[in-house]
């Protein structure tokens, strides 16, 4: 078995144990909301739409962005709570994740409810009263029981798509099966990728599965049997659970610190670092990888995580809320300021390299064209072909360069990172955006160019420690100014590339014998 | 002194929505007797017969059984000592015929020995196989159903019967052996039957005794023979075309 192998297996029993735990809690959330409701709405024809449309309407927003939005909206409820009762609300991690998996899950839930009732003939039900049932033997014995394949349709859906949309929770900082996927993906580790999908899609399988047995023990009026399967189910969870027991060590009592990381390589082997130096000096540390973009800083702040590595250029825009363009130091200097003043946040160390946007050219044909800065190529830019990534030509980097440069290329191009680079390798194009400390570059050997006017922006890597751990800042210190571009460039082709790929972890180790 | 009606309506009235759905009704029904209600659609017949059941509450007036007032009594357990049969039958298609049957003595909480021996009894008595008692509604033709609603009704031994269009989705033949069985069943177990019908031959030749609807209020109250001669515009316009098409079938046969 090869590390990417050994790697996936070994994240697997926990990722799924949490995976299944998180579903099913969720699930559970919204039965029991979902069961007052389609009761009340059995009675109240009107109520009936009012309630699937708002489910509806939920169900519209995407699982990420819903996702996302409770974040904000727990730090607030927390905030609120620890001014007047004292005790504060986790924002990240599990509570979110159930609530909006709950409510997403709430549509099929209420749609079969409500319509498995409705199913039930009207005749039937008059039969019901005429012959003198109570309101709720009428529903316990004849209601409830017909509804039941529709009702059994419902949450078989909810089931499946809890199941599948909890592979999101990882970007809210919630352990699933998506922290396969998604470091998979940013590292283009397809063994990882394809794991954490086929535990994910067999464990919808298996659980819907469970439930259509559940469901034509209903229909054809066999409880027995739908209550077999839905033992089966409970034990099959517990069975995963107790799995995953069994195979983590118990968890010590004082809390680890956690190292967060973003969702793409570089931020991956920087945690791994982070992690083993903070092991090394005899304490215990975990990593919460895959948090998305906006959510990190704030996790940070609110004590969700303890320490990671974040971009000048980035907090300036997102935490500073500034546009103005100043100096790489200036800039440097203001957070430093502003960071502890605001958020109680320090920054422990600037690492010593950018991971800045950059247009970048093949060695050859800047050579050939002369051009090593983007003054130069200005003058070249009419004859040449620009690609840019997705986002690049809505960024206020590409309006700056526009700017002060005049840059006016013959085409523009937006692909996927991939691709990008592909079109410049096959001749589709001439120049490309790039982010400095990507691996690509030594590897494609390929030459960024130099910014005289100081357009771009700095994103100098930098190590910030939260409110909750100020010690850690001189613990990793030690860090500062000791990871030229080059090597961290090297560390992320390391992750990134197809052959001899390398884990985050052995890169990160790799990395750590360079700056000792 | 006159026995206390097994049934009595006084001045009851329904309003829905602003219209008035039975208006100031008067009938008293006396046991063992076997009344058709029946006009136009819309006139109220159903209003009247869930009336007695408390399937639906006056909104004044009373409605009594054996002199108590329904609007006293519980409705479950006044719906309890009442037979109770409809047009779409509404056997519950989860229970096998047996269950369906059991279903009101069950809901007494009597014992099974009693329940199971009654099942027998009734599927003899509606002239079903003993065979069926394990069979679905599904499995059942739309007359097996109606004698299976019908036993389900008689199930817990009612003195009062109330039938909404209890053969109202059959052809015929079923429908004529059907109506026998009930004229059999009223004549050998003393029952009181209110069965609300728009059919007037089913009326005229099987009831003892016919109450006539129209627009919310009982316009005639008569035997057979007094509706066949009545002068009443409605009752006229409900028994004309039987009256008239049992004329040239005489025809016919002479």
């Amino acid at each position: 078995m090869n590390a990417q192998w050994s790697r996936a297996v070994a994240m697997l029993p926990d990722r799924l144990a949490a995976h299944l735990g998180v579903s099913a809690a969720a699930l559970a959330l919204a039965i029991a909301v979902a069961v007052p409701l389609v009761l009340l709405m059995a009675r109240r024809p009107r109520l009936r739409g009012i309630v699937l449309a708002a489910a509806g309407v939920i169900q519209t927003v995407p699982a990420l962005a819903l996702l996302a939005l409770f974040y904000p909206l727990l730090l607030l409820v927390g905030g609120l709570t620890q001014r007047l009762a004292g005790f504060g609300v986790p924002a990240l991690g599990l509570l979110p994740s159930l609530l909006a998996l709950a409510l997403y899950a709430l549509l099929p839930l209420l749609r079969g409810g409500s319509d498995g009732l409705a199913s039930v003939a009207p005749e039937t039900i008059d039969a019901a009263d005429g012959i003198g049932m109570t309101r709720r033997q009428r529903l316990l014995q004849v209601e409830l029981p017909l509804a039941a394949p529709i009702v059994m349709g419902g949450l078989r859906v909810a089931a499946v798509w809890t199941i599948g949309a909890a592979t999101l929770a990882t970007t809210v900082g919630q352990k699933s099966l998506g922290d396969l996927i998604f470091a998979g993906l940013q590292l283009e580790d397809w063994t990882l990728v394809t794991t954490g999908c086929i535990a994910a899609a067999a464990l919808a399988i298996i659980v819907d599965l469970a439930l259509a047995q559940a469901e034509t023990g209903l229909a054809q009026g066999r409880p027995r049997r739908a209550l077999l399967s839905l033992v089966l189910l409970a034990s099959l969870v517990a069975g995963v659970l107790g799995w995953r027991a069994s195979a983590q060590p118990p968890a010590s009592t004082s809390r680890a610190v956690v190292v967060g990381a973003k969702n793409f390589s570089e931020q991956y082997i920087l945690a791994e670092l982070i992690a083993d130096r903070l092991r090394a000096q005899g304490i215990p540390a975990t990593v919460r990888s895959g948090l998305g973009s906006a959510v990190a800083f704030r996790a940070l702040a609110a004590g969700d995580i303890d320490v990671y590595v974040d971009y000048s250029g980035t907090l300036w825009d997102a935490v500073l809320h500034r546009s103005d363009a100043v100096p790489r130091a200036d800039m440097l200097a203001t957070l430093r300021r502003e960071l502890p003043a605001r958020h109680r946040v320090q920054v422990a160390a600037s690492l010593g390299f950018e991971n800045a946007y950059a247009l970048a050219m093949r060695r050859d044909t800047a050579t050939r064209l002369g051009i090593t800065s983007l003054v130069d190529l200005a003058g070249r830019a009419p004859g040449l072909r620009l690609a840019t990534d997705i986002e690049f030509q809505q960024r206020p980097e590409w309006a700056a360069l526009q700017r002060v440069y005049g840059l006016k290329f013959k085409a523009l191009t937006a692909y996927t990172p991939t691709l990008m680079v592909r079109a410049l390798g096959g001749g589709d194009a001439d120049v490309i955006t790039a982010f400095s400390s990507d691996g690509r570059i030594a590897a494609e050997d390929l030459v960024l160019l130099s910014d005289p006017r100081g357009a771009l922006p700095a994103y100098d890597a930098l190590l910030l420690v939260g409110p909750h751990r100020p010690d850690l800042a001189a613990r990793l210190a030690g860090l500062d100014g000791k990871i030229p571009v080059e090597t961290m460039r090297e560390a992320n082709w390391q992750a990134d590339r197809d052959t001899d790929k390398q884990t985050p972890g052995q890169a990160a180790k790799w990395l750590a014998a360079r700056i000792r | 002194m006159p026995a206390i009606p097994r049934l009595e309506y006084v001045e009851a009235s329904v309003q829905r929505g602003g219209a008035t759905v039975l208006d100031r009704v008067d009938l008293a029904i006396p046991a063992g007797a076997f009344v058709a209600l029946t006009g136009a659609s819309g006139a109220g017949k159903t209003t009247l017969l869930r009336l007695a059941n408390r399937l639906i509450a006056a909104d004044s007036g009373c409605v009594r059984i054996d002199g108590a007032d329904v609007a006293a009594a519980d409705p479950p357990a006044l719906r309890r000592g009442i037979g109770y049969a409809i047009q779409g039958v509404g056997l519950f298609p989860h229970w096998t015929i047996a269950e369906n049957i059991a279903a009101v003595p069950r809901l007494l909480g009597s014992d099974a020995a009693a329940i199971a021996a009654r099942v027998c009894a009734l599927l003899d008595l509606v002239e079903l196989p003993q065979a069926f008692a394990a069979r679905f509604p599904r499995q059942l033709s739309g007359g097996q159903a109606s004698r299976v609603g019908l036993a389900r009704a008689l199930a817990a031994a009612p003195k009062l019967l109330l039938l909404d269009e209890p053969f109202g989705a059959l052809d015929p033949e079923t429908r004529a052996s059907l109506a026998d069985k009930l004229v059999e069943l009223h004549r050998d177990q003393g029952l009181t039957i209110v069965m609300v019908t728009h059919d007037l031959a089913d009326a005229l030749t099987r009831a003892d005794r016919i109450g006539v609807l129209d627009g919310g209020r009982i316009v005639a109250d008569g035997t057979p023979a007094a509706m066949v001669r009545s002068d009443h515009p409605a009752v006229k316009a409900l028994v004309g075309s039987p009256v008239d098409q049992a004329r040239r079938i005489t025809e016919l046969l002479k």
